[in-house]
């Protein structure tokens, strides 16, 4: 279907489970489904860089923790309402990410891989002696009464605004996928030389693939502190977040939108059933272990399982 | 000295201690065929990889259309009229072989400021001429893997043909083929040229080389050791050395 | 002004000392990621298993952690032939390598840490032996015979290795193949069989240098997070399978860290890391076949 009816389906979507969960009377309804949203915008913003570049960034947690840090220093300046932090929270994190690659991306793939691992473990450095944001004995965010505009539960209003950061970062994908830059990125994932012979600037391209997926995993932080209400490193760079955001995509599906977001669906609804049953450390073991298996056996994924011919692409590229 | 399509001056590449290329001259008049040949390891790819900016040279200097080169990315050097294919087949294997010849369309011809600027059915129309023209229409929805070598090296080919290039530097592009359709590879070259594509032939199938270029370069260990009418060439006994030793 | 130059010539001493050590704990990434061109993220992961289970063969057992760490060798030599295996039959041979390459190392990283944290907790475990505790004094230094100790034979184990990569027949087939694995083939070695032992070795090292880590500090199963960017800096700096290089850059950063470490607080350590990164990087040659 073309881009445009894609946007338009899923903010029906959006507009319809919105409604429906206004009859929700359960508030761990909202806490659950909260954190599936959540991984859908962290496994598709990895993707876009990961997937459809070609290039493995382990430091998610960075740019995560990061939004969700900026998300306090807001909260204690300035307290704009959530969406202004969101959109703060992007761009911190894309610039974040814009700078992370300028420093690595000239050279091969591996050396971004590593100095993205080595980026998370100094910012979570950072922020441990930053006392503004509480350092290592956390900060405590209080959670407004009400929430804004629609009323009813808070909760019920972070769970809405990650629907829509979900659906949007979605339809961002989707966008990329049939565009001129989504050809771009899958030259440059399938054979970068080749793809600078052929006329493609691929650092400049590469350099805009990771300022937004950075930036979307800055917003999908930004909400973290209302949602969490007590906030330190250690649980805003865990090493859930790090792990999954690069284990729901390969479990998913690398290819395209939708692998991120059944490999989230999936993962995080059996870690949600995990965590009550044993251990949370076991849990993630099990993604762990997973993942890997994934990667060794099947490599396109769940969604690559079901794929079979090439997509006819040409069709539905635009010029330019 | 100003017309020179593409002037290499003094150039150097070194790999660690390695010498890969030794102060390299070498000009090329618009509109020339010129062949490269020379024993394997005699730094050919390095030549082109220097020229087309996949590697950077370490000394000296590539100009184009008197433009100094130095420094600029590859796809720049595309963009400007320098297109090259790969000893190798180097294609985007996710990708169908029609949407393969896409890429350079959408972003070489298309990403030039002025000149011809492709619609979307002027590209479908463009990339069904390029496979015709290198024999691969009937494979234009198939992917890289289903091809043989030949054909991979047929679409290199055409890729780089698809840039449309003032300059195309075709490196062993005929490696392997028959003796028919090594023919028809001379043919499309020679067609290319007398649309004004200046045409740099790197091979090892002498009958092609000494059939299609106006001049003749000779590579060994690095170094030129002759530059002139192919005949000529073939008797200088530096020459003769090299490919036959002692 | 005294009191200045007593801590600079102790924090000097320190990271000559820690780069000793920094040597053995990279030295086995210079030789997966400097030689086979393998980026084995997990090797941090092995060091701090090579650690814990000094400490079980030490708290149980009474055994001297360096002991423990020969012990351990042959299982650890084990461990990374059998991962070579997986690795080459997964990746390597369907010429993959990049993108899940690294998911896979990354999800053994992970596996492990979680792992040991399953096994053992999050506490920090130390071990006892009677070279714990005691200092050297040599004028205004005093040299701490915890860090003496697994300095000496970190030194020993990186010589060790660099006569048997130039020495024996195996260690050359390993200098080879990283240059030219064709050329090995026409000479009738399997190159495969020649990147396996050098990864298991690779391996092996981290047993050793996990014995080393936990006479230095008390060990915890994350710690292993910090060296990724250490040891990844120095095989990077050091120009990546150079043995000397890697001595170099692993004295370096042992020493900046130190100073660092005692002028700003232990804590900046990995930023110190991480800025050797960057100017590896910077530093490398350029172009997208930069190798």
């Amino acid at each position: 279907m073309r881009t445009r009816y894609f946007w338009l389906a899923a903010a029906a979507l959006v507009i319809a489970i919105g409604a429906a969960s206004r009859f929700a009377t359960n508030d761990y309804f909202f806490f659950a489904s909260y954190v599936v949203l959540q991984y859908i915008v962290m496994a598709t913003a990895w993707n876009i860089l990961g997937g459809y570049t070609g290039y493995v960034n382990f430091g998610t947690a960075g740019f995560f923790a990061l939004g969700a840090y900026t998300a306090v220093v807001l909260h204690k300046t300035l307290a704009p309402p959530i969406p202004v932090s969101i959109l703060v929270a992007g761009v911190v994190s894309g610039a974040l990410g814009f700078g992370m690659g300028y420093l690595t991306l000239r050279v091969r793939g591996v050396f971004f891989a590593i100095a993205t691992l080595a980026m998370a473990i100094v910012l979570e450095t950072l922020i441990t002696n930053w006392d503004f944001v509480g350092g290592s004995r956390g900060v405590y965010i209080i959670r407004p009464a009400a929430a804004p505009l629609i009323g009813g539960s808070y909760i019920q209003y972070l769970f809405l605004v990650m629907l829509v950061l979900a659906a949007f970062s979605v339809c961002i994908a989707r966008s990329i996928e049939h565009s001129k830059f989504g050809y771009g990125l899958a030259t440059i994932r399938d054979d970068e030389l080749a793809a600078e012979a052929a006329g493609v600037p691929t650092l400049k391209l590469k350099l805009i693939a990771t300022a937004l997926s950075g930036g979307l995993m800055g917003m999908a932080g930004a909400p973290l502190p209302y949602y969490v209400t007590y906030l330190d490193p250690s649980s805003g760079f865990n090493l859930a977040f790090a792990v999954n955001s690069i284990a729901m995509p390969l479990v998913g599906g690398t290819s395209m939108w939708l692998g991120p977001v059944v490999g989230a669906i999936l993962l995080a609804t059996i870690q949600q059933i995990a965590t009550v049953t044993i251990s949370s450390a076991l849990n993630l073991l099990i993604v762990g272990v997973l993942m890997v298996g994934f990667v060794i056996a099947a490599p396109n994924g769940i969604v690559g399982l079901f794929e079979g011919k090439p997509r006819g692409r040409i069709k539905t590229i635009k010029s330019d | 000295m100003a017309g020179h399509l593409l002037e290499i001056d003094k150039l150097g590449k070194r790999f660690g201690g390695f010498v890969a290329l030794d102060c390299i001259d070498l000009a090329v008049q618009t509109g020339e065929r010129v062949g490269l040949i020379g024993p394997n390891g005699s730094g050919k790819s390095t030549l082109v990889n220097c020229i087309s900016g996949a590697l950077k040279n370490d000394t000296g200097a590539v100009n184009f259309e008197s433009r100094r080169l130095n420094g600029m990315a590859a796809h720049q050097r595309t963009r400007l009229g320098l297109a090259r294919s790969f000893q190798l087949p180097k294609p985007f294997h996710t990708m169908s072989v029609a949407e393969n010849i896409h890429v350079p369309l959408l972003y070489t011809v298309n990403a030039r400021r002025g000149g011809v600027h492709l619609s979307h059915d002027g590209i479908k129309h463009r990339v069904t001429e390029l496979l015709e023209q290198v024999g691969l229409a009937t494979k234009a929805n198939r992917r890289p893997r289903d091809l043989t070598q030949i054909e991979m090296r047929k679409l290199e080919l055409a890729r780089a043909m698809a840039a449309a290039p003032k300059l195309l530097i075709a490196d062993e592009a005929m490696a392997g083929l028959s003796h028919n359709e090594i023919d028809d590879i001379l043919t499309l070259l020679v067609t290319l040229n007398e649309q004004g594509i200046t045409v740099i032939l790197i091979e090892h199938i002498m009958r092609a080389v000494m059939s299609f270029s106006q001049r003749l370069v000779v590579l060994v260990a690095g170094k030129k050791i002759a530059d002139g009418a192919p005949q000529e060439v073939m008797k200088n006994p530096e020459v003769v050395r090299a490919y036959l030793g002692e | 002004m005294g009191i200045q130059l007593d801590l600079l010539l102790n924090a000097i001493s320190a990271g000559i000392l820690l780069g000793g050590f920094y040597a053995a704990v990279s030295v086995g990434v210079a030789i997966s990621f400097g030689m086979l061109d393998i980026a084995n993220l997990a090797h941090p992961a092995f060091i701090i298993l090579g650690s814990f289970i000094a400490y079980t063969l030490n708290a149980q057992f009474g055994i001297d952690p360096i002991i423990g760490g020969i012990l351990a060798l042959p299982a650890f030599y084990l461990l990374g032939a059998a991962i070579y295996q997986v690795y080459y039959y997964s990746f390597e041979r369907r010429g993959d390598e990049s993108l899940r390459g690294l998911a896979f190392f990354f999800g053994i990283l992970f596996i492990t840490e979680v792992g040991l944290i399953l096994v053992f907790g999050v506490d920090y475990r130390f071990v006892a032996a009677p070279y714990i505790g005691p200092s050297i004094h040599l004028g205004l230094v005093d040299v701490p015979l915890r860090m003496t100790v697994p300095f000496i034979f970190s030194l020993l184990m990186v010589g060790g290795l660099q006569l048997y990569l130039s020495r024996t027949f195996i260690g050359r087939a390993i200098l080879a193949v990283s240059q030219d694995s064709q050329a090995l083939r026409l000479m009738a070695i399997n190159p495969t069989k020649v990147k396996r032992v050098a990864f298991a070795l690779s391996i092996a090292t981290a047993a050793m240098a996990g014995s080393f880590l936990i006479i230095i500090q008390p060990v915890e199963p994350s710690v292993g997070r910090e060296y990724i960017g250490r040891v990844f800096a120095i095989v990077v700096l050091g120009g990546m399978g150079s043995f000397p290089g890697m001595m170099i850059a692993s004295m370096l950063l042992g020493v900046f860290e130190s100073i660092t470490a005692t002028f700003y607080g232990p804590s900046w350590s990995p930023a110190v890391a991480f800025g050797f990164l960057l100017i590896a990087l910077a530093v490398k040659p350029s172009g997208l076949m930069g190798r």
